[in-house]
């Protein structure tokens, strides 16, 4: 035969049939391979080489898969989902005053931005006002803000009944109630807006981020669900739940142990809204989650497709809701900080793209995309911009929007979101034979599990078994001099600020000041009535977030976090 | 790993300031630990001075801050205070997120080394085994 022929013959031939072939494959496979290692994800589950027809089944498409919009929700929560509406582009900003913060925002939202951030400076998070804390500190990792008026200021020409607001306002919500007075101020109709009540999660406090000021465990846990029971009376477009499973993740949780430890946290805060008598259709609607995204990229996807799968499911079976709308696995993430690295900086560009993509990929509602230089400062405005700019990209040049779910039906992501599942139902049933994530937290439990696993990634990258680039491989002599630098808040401005909260303080009704105090102590003695109306009283009556803090911290107790070393 | 001498070195593993983020102190200390270091691990938000009571009464050689935030920042008031109490010996590290301007000024107020994001579990023992070799010998004599 000739070569002619012989291809064609060769062409006429039927292909061998499937069995045939995939074990020709893994014999020449094993043959080619010298080096036999055993290759697993960051959850631990071991990855094959080649996923296959044999790793998944059509068959099984409409219990497993699904349409959008639809049981099981695998493929996405919302018939459209990326085609319809992307997602919003959420860039956490704050630094300095109310004055600079505005300032930024409203370029930030020029540049394409479609829903802003607020988060607070590291004192307001601890429940001090700035005139009670080291001065160094002010303003240096988000904006100092602690009455209605740095308030008005944050928010001025910016028309928040159509620009949804993410408030980075752990409990018990001061800075809720102060946007609500203000809405007041300006004749906006609660009714009107939207957003979330960020991080507000108070168990992933405790669990793993300690960025709280922490009440006392049971004491949060009256004000989270007073919160929750008056917005959905008074504020119902307003999420004031965010099922945080990004601390988790951050602290050193596998991405599977912070699916399934945020999906516990999701079910005790339902177990209890539950127990106060609320109708689970009224609260379920407005939980949403917050995640993070490593750049362990598959699992990311994967991780975000078994969450909303088994959300979906424990919504039908713990609470016998048959309406998908409430089984909706609404998501903000962000990209790991953790990933990043201080040398070669400019490299983590590259790796906020990956996670972004699989945060996409994984088909969330809300993105923030880390500033490359977060591992070496507070982002700057350069670093800020090219994060957003990261987004643009990946939705319009590089068409990451058009199909939905364009992952689905690879063996490997279907196979791998199996496992995944399996892996974060583990970790679900380990919280409930410990009575739930509450009382899990409450001894210790989780902070354990986190630290173990953190150590046991850290000595990966010890090891050299993960490689790190320019950390434990690809090294370069680095002039630290291109490294961009980001400016202190000016302390004189800072100070100024200081004397304003101080004149405030001393020109208000003292009266009034009083009878709000004693009032909301009284609700706060008496655990009934709902403390956070008390608090919106409160700062309507002038009350600054420090005081209202203060008396909350003496009637409901301090939390420490649990030292698990 | 890294041989401990003369003796088990003793280190302060803490947190001032107002931030929480508690990974990297904990993954340093089981480190230090493991390597048979004495490690006194407090929870995060110590006040400066309950910082400087606890140096005392353990009798450390080495204080290690941990900086996620913008904490490092009163570091250097944290060293005028050990100076004050008489325990300048005591040698000072950081670790976390400094930027290099802040890690001049933190250098210039005493402090030993500043570890930055990718520092290796050898270099940080080996590191504060000798600050505490140092410690030792600038112990003011009795």
């Amino acid at each position: 035969m000739g070569e002619e022929e012989k291809l064609k013959s060769k062409t006429d031939q039927q292909p061998p049939d499937i069995d045939t072939a995939a074990e020709r494959w893994q014999s020449e496979f094993d043959t080619q391979l010298s080096e036999k290692r055993i290759v697993r994800n960051r959850s631990g589950i071991e990855l094959k080489a080649l996923y296959t027809p044999s790793d998944g089944s059509d068959k099984h498409y409409q219990q497993k898969l699904g349409f959008p919009g639809q049981e099981p929700m695998t493929r996405g929560i919302y018939p459209t989902m990326h085609r319809g509406r992307t997602w919003s582009q959420r860039q956490l900003i704050g630094l300095g005053t109310p004055e600079n913060f505005n300032q930024r925002v409203k370029k930030i939202l020029d540049a394409g931005a479609s829903a802003l951030s607020l988060i607070p400076c590291n004192s307001v998070y601890r429940g001090y006002d700035c005139d009670q804390v080291e001065p160094e500190l002010l303003g240096t990792c988000g904006t100092v803000l602690n009455t209605v008026e740095d308030m008005d200021v944050c928010l001025r020409d910016i028309p928040f009944d159509r620009v949804s607001v993410a408030l980075n306002d752990p409990l018990p919500f001061t800075m809720l109630s102060q946007l609500l007075v203000v809405a007041d101020q300006r004749n906006i109709p609660w009714s009107k807006i939207t957003g979330t009540s960020n991080q507000s999660d108070y168990i992933s406090h405790f669990a793993a981020n300690h960025m709280f000021f922490r009440l006392s465990l049971p004491g949060s846990r009256r004000v989270q669900l007073d919160t929750i029971e008056f917005c959905a009376e008074h504020v119902p477009k307003w999420n004031p739940l965010s099922i945080v499973g990004q601390h988790m993740q951050q602290s050193g949780a596998t991405p599977a142990e912070a699916m399934g430890l945020t999906l516990s946290t999701a079910l005790q805060f339902a177990r209890d809204c539950q127990a106060r008598g609320m109708d689970p259709i009224k609260f379920l609607t407005r939980f949403t989650f917050f995640f993070d995204i490593s750049i362990s990229f598959f699992e990311e996807i994967a991780k975000f497709r078994a969450g909303r799968r088994i959300w979906a499911r424990l919504v039908k079976e713990h609470f016998g809701i048959a309406d998908e709308r409430i089984m909706r696995f609404k998501f903000h993430a962000q990209t790991s900080g953790c990933d990043l690295t201080r040398q070669q900086p400019l490299n983590n560009i590259a790796r906020v793209t990956a996670q972004a993509m699989a945060g996409i990929f994984g088909g969330l509602q809300s993105l923030h995309t880390d500033g490359y230089d977060e591992v070496l400062s507070t982002p700057d405005e350069a670093a800020a911009k090219v994060a957003i700019a990261t987004q643009n990209i990946l939705k319009h040049e590089a068409h990451l929007c058009d199909v939905i779910d364009p992952l689905g039906g690879s063996y490997y992501v279907e196979s791998l979101t199996d496992e995944m599942e399996t892996e974060i139902l583990n970790v679900i049933q380990k919280i409930d034979d410990q009575g739930g994530m509450y009382n899990a937290v409450e001894s210790g439990y989780v902070q354990t599990m986190i630290g173990d696993s953190a150590l046991s990634f850290q000595e990966q990258i010890e090891s050299g078994e993960q490689i790190v680039v320019g950390v434990n491989a690809y090294q370069e002599q680095e002039d630290a001099s291109t490294r961009p630098v980001l400016k202190r808040p000016d302390i004189e401005i800072m100070q100024d600020h200081v004397s304003q909260l101080r004149k405030l303080k001393s020109e208000r009704s003292q009266a009034a000041v009083e009878r709000s105090t004693r009032e909301l102590r009284e609700v706060a003695q008496s655990s009934k009535g709902n403390l956070f109306a008390a608090e919106i009283d409160a700062s309507r009556a002038g009350l600054t977030q420090g005081e209202i803090i203060a008396v909350l911290r003496e009637e409901l107790g301090f939390g420490q976090p649990l030292v698990v070393a | 790993m890294s041989e401990v001498k003369p003796y088990p070195p003793r280190v302060l593993v803490t947190k001032i300031g107002l931030d929480g983020h508690d990974r990297g102190s904990r993954i340093v200390a089981s480190y230090l630990r493991d390597a048979g270091m004495e490690v006194i691990y407090t929870n995060p938000w110590q006040e400066l001075d309950s910082v400087v009571k606890l140096a005392m009464e353990e009798d450390v050689d080495v204080i290690g801050i941990s900086s996620l935030a913008t904490d490092h920042l009163l570091v250097p008031k944290l060293m005028r205070s050990l100076s004050d109490a008489g325990l300048s010996h005591i040698r000072v590290i950081v670790g976390g997120i400094v930027p290099d301007l802040d890690e001049m000024e933190l250098k210039k107020a005493g402090v030993s080394r500043v570890f930055h994001p990718g520092s290796t579990r050898e270099d940080i023992i080996d590191s504060v085994n000798q600050l505490a070799i140092q410690a030792l010998e600038a112990r003011p004599s009795f």
